[in-house]
């Protein structure tokens, strides 16, 4: 039992590396939200701008995100402070299952409930908010919860340059040949993304619309 | 012009065409009135027009030429949002919100236009027994009730704030023969009590002949003929004569079963 024995003596830097990572995940995928709900609800109301916006998120998909922590590091201002670009990687990484679920889940909205509203005289910003977004919401959650599972193992490397989080112990105990430190920073980032994986699973149960 | 006389229409359709984006004509040269008061049923079959027709008074659709005229005065001219909410609209299946209960659906409108939330639960209470519900329905949501009592729902929601014209899309085409002849018949007593224009659309001859002051007989585009019910039993109208032959083969088909 080696292993706990590690975490009991050294439980103040786990609490701190967890909170880090915590917090490189925590902003990162707020601001996914803040912008890839919008960017769903405009390719799922405008057909024009479906193709470019989930091409551009899948593109972002593609490029290896140690390549991509490299790239950002030029960056002035963002290069500044490593979790600054932590967040700003893990941001686009987490946009496309944002934006997908956004437009599917608008997209699967019954028409003809849609255009009971309209015809009763909702205004368009009025369906959005009461009817469309309201019924595309677990939709929408669920797209949610992909982005933090994926972003909560993806910020482990974002301690390969520098940003903290249970990444460090990781890369600590690769240089180190050290199984146990290696463990200390994979549990509890495993036991992390599981959380949120059955919380934010909870939660799209209950928001499911009745049917 | 003449103003508010019993027989001034209240919705009139003048030479409008509907077409499709891609070309396709939908609605040709229609010419139609709608009294005060009066239950115009549009019929024909599926693609016929009807829909269409209806959805072009709310404008849900534009017309591509000519005017629609709501209450003395061009469609394209009026706010579209004012017009729909002076309008009540019941499509088939009901079109509830299915994330609201009744007491919301219904209190939508009366919501969004402002009302004080007192006088909305008063509307909705009133607005149930009007259609023949219980008030402990309010809190149910449409996935709990039965087809009829979403339809009546639906019905409720329409005249949540007491607007002067419905349009009804087949109402009453999903339910079963037996709901629907009770709604039917309580659509009827309600219509003598409130006296709104109605512009209905179905393709089931026997509830326009049971529910029309006129039925407008629909194909293709074009509207064919318009009769109050008792002529329009007695037409001469190739087309007309068709849906009763059609119709009244169905019931002697039925009755001669087995006989001969």
């Amino acid at each position: 039992m080696n292993f706990f024995h590690f975490l009991l003596q050294n439980h103040d830097q786990v609490l701190e590396l967890t909170l880090e990572h915590l917090w490189l995940v925590g902003v990162s995928t707020l601001l996914a939200v803040l912008i890839g709900i919008p960017l769903g609800i405009l390719s799922a109301h405008w057909p024009v701008w479906n193709k470019p916006v989930l091409g551009a998120a899948n593109i972002i998909q593609t490029i290896p995100s140690l390549a991509l922590f490299g790239f950002l590091l030029p960056v002035p201002w963002l290069g500044d402070r490593a979790d600054r670009l932590a967040i700003l990687a893990l941001t686009l990484y987490a946009l496309l299952p944002v934006i997908r679920n956004t437009y599917t889940g608008i997209r699967g909205v019954d028409p003809a409930v849609v255009e009971a509203g309209r015809g009763m005289g909702l205004t368009e910003s009025q369906l959005l908010f009461q009817v469309e977004l309201p019924l595309s919401l677990s939709v929408i959650l669920s797209g949610v919860r992909v982005a933090v599972v994926v972003s909560v193992g993806l910020a482990t490397i974002a301690a390969a340059i520098g940003a903290g989080g249970l990444g460090e112990f990781i890369f600590r105990g690769l240089a180190m040949v050290n199984n146990q430190l290696i463990l200390a920073g994979a549990i509890p980032a495993a036991v992390l993304a599981l959380s949120a994986d059955f919380g934010l699973g909870w939660l799209e149960k209950r928001l499911r619309p009745p049917r | 012009m003449e103003h508010n006389l019993p027989d001034d229409p209240v919705i009139e359709f003048r030479n409008v065409a509907y077409v499709l984006p891609n070309g396709q004509p939908l609605l040709s040269g229609l010419n139609l009135q709608v009294q005060r008061g009066e239950t115009l049923v549009l019929l024909g079959r599926s693609g016929s027009g009807k829909t269409t027709t209806l959805k072009l008074v709310n404008r849900l659709l534009t017309p591509s030429s000519g005017d629609v005229w709501v209450n003395g005065a061009p469609t394209a001219n009026c706010d579209v949002i004012r017009l729909r909410r002076s309008i009540g609209y019941v499509i088939q299946e009901a079109g509830l919100f299915p994330h609201f209960t009744v007491e919301r659906n219904i209190g939508l409108v009366p919501r969004i236009e402002g009302w004080p939330a007192e006088r909305i639960h008063l509307r909705v209470e009133e607005l149930l027994q009007l259609v023949g519900l219980e008030p402990q329905i309010a809190s149910r949501y449409p996935h709990q009730l039965s087809g009829g009592q979403r339809q009546r729902v639906g019905v409720a929601r329409a005249l949540a704030v007491d607007p002067a014209i419905l349009l009804m899309d087949e109402p009453f085409g999903a339910l079963d023969v037996l709901t629907r002849d009770q709604l039917q018949r309580e659509f009827l007593s309600l219509q003598q009590r409130l006296n709104k224009t109605v512009l209905f659309v179905t393709h089931d001859l026997r509830e326009a002949l049971r529910l029309g002051s006129r039925i407008a007989l629909m194909e293709a585009g074009r509207l064919v003929t318009v009769l109050p019910p008792q002529d329009f039993l007695r037409s001469s109208d190739p087309l007309a004569a068709a849906c009763v032959e059609a119709f009244g083969a169905g019931l002697d088909s039925a009755t001669n079963r087995g006989t001969s």
